[in-house]
């Protein structure tokens, strides 16, 4: 499998990163080599195994449906790059 | 310089032969004077240390001191630790300072250590050279042309060159046992599920695992004794009760079997590493041990099958850095989606932009079964095998890495060359079984080289054990480095 110049550019669309002009040919060849180790998986006939998420098998713990954190919006918000009256400052995306 | 481990600080403390302000003090001046050539440290928080070891000193006065009160430490700056920087070794992170303390840190600091700083490491923890950090590469303190191997770079480095006695990490790959195989200390990856990872900046979460560093098994005993617990905010914490890791390691080698992979002793691995650790199992057979050899034939697909979990698992994990809520947001945008992808782009390094990209891909539509399911087949594969091994002996003992720590930049621009040097490591992580890196001479060009001991799952005990009772008849933990 050898992913081209066109599939790096829409997978860097989805993960929301910004190639530089240029950068994608050299992206491109350093994927390509990932994804040639990666493909050795594929000589592997692993039907009938069960996929591991977990190496102890155990399953999510439920927890009583109750608020158990206080509000912290506050010191929270003092690290966002912006913030005003407890909001999120972004472009504006409705018209 | 004598070796100052921290069972002989607190016993110090405990005789009131000195102060944790004297300690600390001692400590801050030899980050003074040894990180600049070391670069292990990211930040140094020296006011709060200092009163950190006044409030130690009182209690210790008042006659309430915790386990662990006054002793020095530092954490790898993956922890998040309130009022102090928290990086993870990224331009996206450079400002943030958290609003709260990982579960391990609040654990830690309630036992009564003192931090003396964020140590530093490859960008969240993705690297095994720590030449990945936007603060700049770790040195070998051994030898200052050398990597200090990776994530846990600076840990190691700090621990080694005696800037710290002590110091966490996390190994998601081997992040852990192979820069302190790198560096000659000592350095354990419990159990998935051991220590929480709360508030541990998640890279790849059904992998990742924080530990402990420190010159001596038994130190790692006392740190891993807070460290470990259940913890109801890590949603793959396993409910146990806890365990007195100590308890063990007086305990006699006689009748332990070791058994030897054949897949960990062949090509590819070098010969002065060979030698090394033939000698060091030498000397567990003196101790009573026998060895066996048992075989783990899927070893070879364990590099594939974590480049996909892994990138899998941290371009979902690494969607949070977001130019909005926290971290770097870039200068220009004219809209949402450019201030997204800018910030992105600006803010992570060229190695953690090809994991997202490569765990993005994986897991876009179509792609997901081909991949990340086959990827974890392959895992319950690999775990298989190590519950085959184990059938026949009680821990597996082979090299951390194929070679002692290389030059830097040597494959820096090359990251599957990179990826491969992982080769004995990253099969742990993905069974999820604890193993150490414990010091075992040094290789033909005088660099420390480590050996490896993986155990069952909770056998933590044991191989602390085992790495305790070859510290007590070696003499490789004990050597310091010129730098």
């Amino acid at each position: 499998m050898a992913l081209s110049l066109e599939e790096v550019g829409r997978i860097a669309r989805l993960a929301r990163i910004e190639l530089a002009p240029g950068d994608a040919e050299a992206t491109q060849a350093k994927l390509n080599g990932i994804f040639g180790l990666i493909e050795q998986m594929q000589a592997v006939d692993t039907t009938g195994v069960a996929p591991m998420s977990h190496p102890q098998d155990v399953v999510q713990r439920l927890r009583p449906d109750a608020v158990t954190e206080g509000d912290r919006r506050a010191a929270f918000q003092r690290v966002a790059p912006e913030a005003e009256q407890g909001l999120y400052l972004v472009p504006k995306v409705i018209e | 310089m004598t070796l100052q481990t921290l069972k002989s600080l607190a016993d110090a403390l405990a005789q009131k032969k000195t102060s944790s302000r004297e300690l600390v003090t001692d400590y801050l001046a030899r980050i003074d004077a040894r990180n600049p050539a070391i670069n292990a440290f990211i930040t140094v928080d020296r006011d709060g240390a200092l009163a950190a070891a006044d409030a130690a000193d009182q209690a210790i006065a008042a006659g309430h001191a915790a386990p662990l009160t006054g002793l020095p430490i530092a954490h790898k700056d993956i922890f998040c630790t309130e009022g102090v920087l928290t990086t993870c070794g990224s331009k996206m992170l450079a400002n943030f300072v958290s609003p709260y303390d990982a579960h391990v840190v609040s654990q830690l600091k309630a036992a009564g250590v003192v931090s003396l700083g964020k140590t530093n490491c490859d960008e969240f923890a993705m690297g095994s050279t720590n030449e990945n950090s936007f603060f700049g590469p770790v040195k070998n303190p051994w030898n200052l042309d050398r990597v200090p191997g990776g994530s846990s770079g600076g840990s190691a480095a700090a621990v080694a060159a005696g800037m710290i006695p002590a110091c966490t990490g996390t190994d998601t790959g081997g992040s852990i046992r192979q820069p302190a195989g790198l560096c000659g200390v000592t350095g354990i990856k419990p159990t998935y599920g051991v220590v929480s990872r709360y508030g541990m900046v998640a890279y790849a979460s059904s992998l990742d695992q924080g530990g402990a560093f420190a010159h001596t098994a038994e130190d790692c005993a006392l740190l891993l004794n807070h460290m470990a617990g259940f913890d109801n905010r890590d949603s793959t914490s396993l409910e146990r009760a806890k365990e007195d890791y100590v308890r063990d390691l007086a305990l006699p080698l006689k009748g332990l079997r070791i058994g030897l992979p054949k897949e960990y002793f062949g090509e590819g691995l070098a010969a002065d590493v060979r030698g090394a650790i033939e000698n060091a199992l030498a000397e567990l057979r003196k101790l009573g041990a026998t060895t066996v050899d048992v075989s783990l034939p899927n070893t070879h697909l364990a590099i594939p099958a974590y480049y996909v979990i892994a990138p899998a698992e941290a371009s979902s994990n690494l969607s949070r850095f977001d130019g909005v809520r926290y971290g770097h947001r870039a200068a220009d945008f004219s809209d949402l989606a450019e201030l997204y992808a800018r910030s992105r782009a600006e803010g992570f390094g060229a190695e953690v932009k090809r994991r997202i990209l490569v765990g993005t891909y994986v897991l876009s539509h179509g792609y997901y079964d081909a991949y990340y399911i086959k990827a974890q087949q392959l895992r319950r594969l690999i775990a298989q095998d190590f519950q085959q091994a184990l059938q026949h002996c009680d821990v597996i003992a082979g090299p951390v890495a194929p070679t002692a720590a290389w030059k830097l930049g040597q494959m820096a621009d090359d990251p599957v060359q990179m990826y491969l040097a992982d080769i004995y490591t990253i099969a742990v992580n993905l069974a999820g079984l604890p193993a150490l890196s414990t010091p075992a001479g040094f290789s033909a060009e005088a660099l420390p080289v480590g050996l490896q001991l993986i155990g069952n799952y909770f056998g933590e005990a044991r191989l602390l054990n085992v790495a305790h009772q070859l510290q007590q008849t070696t003499d490789w933990h004990l050597r310091r480095p010129g730098n």
